[in-house]
């Protein structure tokens, strides 16, 4: 058995709680970001930011960051807000959508930057 | 409308004099048939086609009187083109048209007891294959549909922009309740999304199907509040009667479970189609299996194909569907599985006959269906599925997460990663069934547990070639 490695996975270890798509990576690199948001522009979809108190990462409903982006392509528009947002909003977690209107859903959606773990 | 009456001339007519007619043109309200035919030795083509379509609409063997109380050209079906079956000089493809008032609206049971009914024992055919049904709108409009769709299920689940990722529990059978539990809540503290009952584990002594709930739910919760994210179990409420199938849905849903699951073709589908239509009123997401299917769609001269399985299923209703995985023990067909996961889950889907697709399909606004990838498929299929299938679609490892050295835990999060991996990979422009071991290879850098699954699994290929195998029988 000292080859087998145990799953460290705890309901006490606040960093045990995940935060959807890619949140089993390691937090992405402001290069990594803007290689999603090009993906988001790329697809025609609306960028969109919210935000919310880790503590409340599983409820459906975070906080909107102002509103979607609609029709915006400009990748460093989309990244000022981003920051914008992180700024404001220093012990939150942060994510990035994109609205697709076509499917009624969201084709992306992902934690850019993560908050303090609780 | 000055019809000159018939006279009644009682005997044995060929069927082409009746029900084949080439310069007919299709009305949108029809639904057409294409059906591989193998005629018997001595039967011209279009005595076969026309037979096909006589036998499956109006039509019997010898004239009878009363066919003349009756407008027979309101109601036939009729053959109104052969084709040539590339690769094949024994078949032909004959298309057959049947008009809207020869069926019960939204019932795809009255459908198909009409396309495939007596005319697959047929003596006048060798052998007969349903190909591809169009149904026409107004058809589409008066069944069901699935109980929720795509775009519902990913805003209950909470979960966007990649597959999703489920386990089948195995042995499928011989585990207790308590153990079988433990394996579902390793799975998905690992990271999945969901685990699945197999299609046979319904209440066999072992494992009575009340306690396999209860325990699965606590699994449920357990690792919902370890990792933040929703997920869940298709509880299997297949039953041999209905009355226990719902009796069994009712206390799934009192445990506050989101998805439950079916075997649409074991249980019939008028039942299948209850169920579903419960599982709207109630709230629950419902997973089919397909057990049997093979039997049906398998043999490339006689039977069903599977597309018009999918395309039924849709009617009927469910949110998944099992679609084969191209690559993986279950190899099938990379373009024909291709076309059929467009029909569960495309508003509108093009003919194409590369994909075995032989009619324009409008959807309507019915929601698709989750296609389900699952059968001997580990880490390294991971760079193909994802490009095979896209976002919407669940990616099922069994032995590829309950086979890991380190358990079940380890298992799903190293297919977690590698999903992650590959997901954030194709987002950026990459391309992951060429680099597809690179890709993974960078993610097991942080993930031990994704390392030792790929030591333990081996490479496997990913050049295209590999995985792909056209339809000889197109061919």
């Amino acid at each position: 058995m000292s080859n087998v490695q145990d799953y460290p996975s705890r309901l006490s270890d606040p960093t045990s709680r995940k935060m959807g798509t890619f949140s089993y990576l390691p937090e992405m690199t402001p290069e990594e970001i803007r290689k999603q948001v090009e993906w988001i522009v790329k697809n025609g979809w609306n960028p969109a930011i919210e935000h919310t108190e880790p503590e409340h990462a599983s409820d459906y409903y975070w906080y909107m960051w102002k509103l979607p982006m609609f029709g915006e392509t400009d990748v460093d528009a989309i990244l000022a807000e981003l920051e914008a947002c992180h700024e404001a909003n220093p012990g939150n977690h942060i994510r990035l959508i994109g609205y697709d209107n076509f499917t009624q859903s969201q084709g992306a959606n992902m934690v850019v930057y993560r908050g303090d773990p609780v | 409308m000055n019809m000159q009456a018939k006279r009644y001339d009682a005997g044995v007519k060929e069927y082409r004099s009746t029900y084949w007619e080439p310069e007919y043109s299709v009305k949108d309200s029809d639904v057409l048939a294409c059906f591989k035919v193998i005629p018997q030795p001595g039967v011209p083509r279009e005595e076969a086609a026309a037979a096909v379509a006589a036998e499956s609409s109006t039509g019997t063997w010898t004239t009878v009187w009363t066919d003349l109380l009756t407008d027979l050209d309101h109601y036939k079906g009729r053959a109104y083109r052969i084709e040539d079956v590339p690769g094949d000089d024994d078949a032909f493809y004959a298309f057959i048209a049947y008009p809207a008032d020869l069926f019960e609206e939204g019932s795809v049971v009255n459908v198909f007891t009409s396309l495939v009914g007596n005319v697959f024992g047929f003596k006048a055919v060798r052998a007969l294959r349903l190909e591809d049904v169009r149904f026409p709108l107004w058809f589409v409009k008066t069944c069901f549909g699935p109980p929720h769709g795509i775009q519902v299920e990913r805003d209950k689940m909470d979960k966007y922009g990649r597959p999703l990722l489920g386990c089948t529990i195995k042995p499928k059978l011989g585990l207790s309740a308590k153990n079988y539990g433990r394996a579902v809540y390793e799975c998905l503290r690992g990271g999945l999304d969901f685990t699945k009952d197999d299609e046979n584990v319904n209440s066999q002594p072992f494992m009575r199907w009340r306690d396999r709930f209860l325990f699965c739910q606590e699994a449920i919760d357990k690792a919902v509040d370890e990792t933040g994210e929703k997920k869940g179990h298709y509880m299997n409420v297949t039953a041999p009667t209905v009355e226990e199938m719902y009796r069994r849905a009712e206390f799934a849903k009192e445990l506050g479970t989101p998805i439950i699951m079916s075997d649409y073709l074991t249980i019939g589908w008028a039942a299948h189609n209850s169920l579903s239509k419960w599982c709207r009123d109630n709230g629950l997401l419902l997973h089919v299996h397909r057990a049997m299917h093979a039997v049906i769609d398998r043999n490339p001269n006689h039977g069903i194909n599977f597309r018009v399985l999918t395309k039924l299923l849709r009617l009927l209703g469910g949110d998944h569907l099992h679609s084969g995985t191209v690559v993986g023990k279950l190899e099938g067909d990379r373009a024909a599985t291709l076309g059929w996961i467009d029909l569960m889950r495309d508003k509108y889907v093009k003919e194409d006959r590369s994909r075995g697709i032989f009619f324009d399909q409008d959807w309507g606004s019915m929601p698709g269906v989750f296609p389900v990838a699952s059968g001997g498929i580990h880490v390294w299929h991971m760079p193909a599925l994802v490009s095979i299938f896209g976002n919407d679609s669940v990616l099922q490892f069994g032995g590829g997460t309950l086979g890991h050295p380190w358990g079940n835990a380890a298992g799903a999060a190293a297919n977690r990663v590698a999903l992650e991996a590959c997901v954030q990979a194709r987002n950026e422009g990459r391309e992951l069934e060429k680099e597809g071991k690179d890709i993974l290879m960078k993610a097991a850098e942080h993930s031990p547990e994704l390392k030792i699954a790929m030591e333990t699994w081996k490479e496997i290929k990913f050049e295209f070639e590999t995985v792909d195998k056209l339809d000889v029988q197109h061919r």
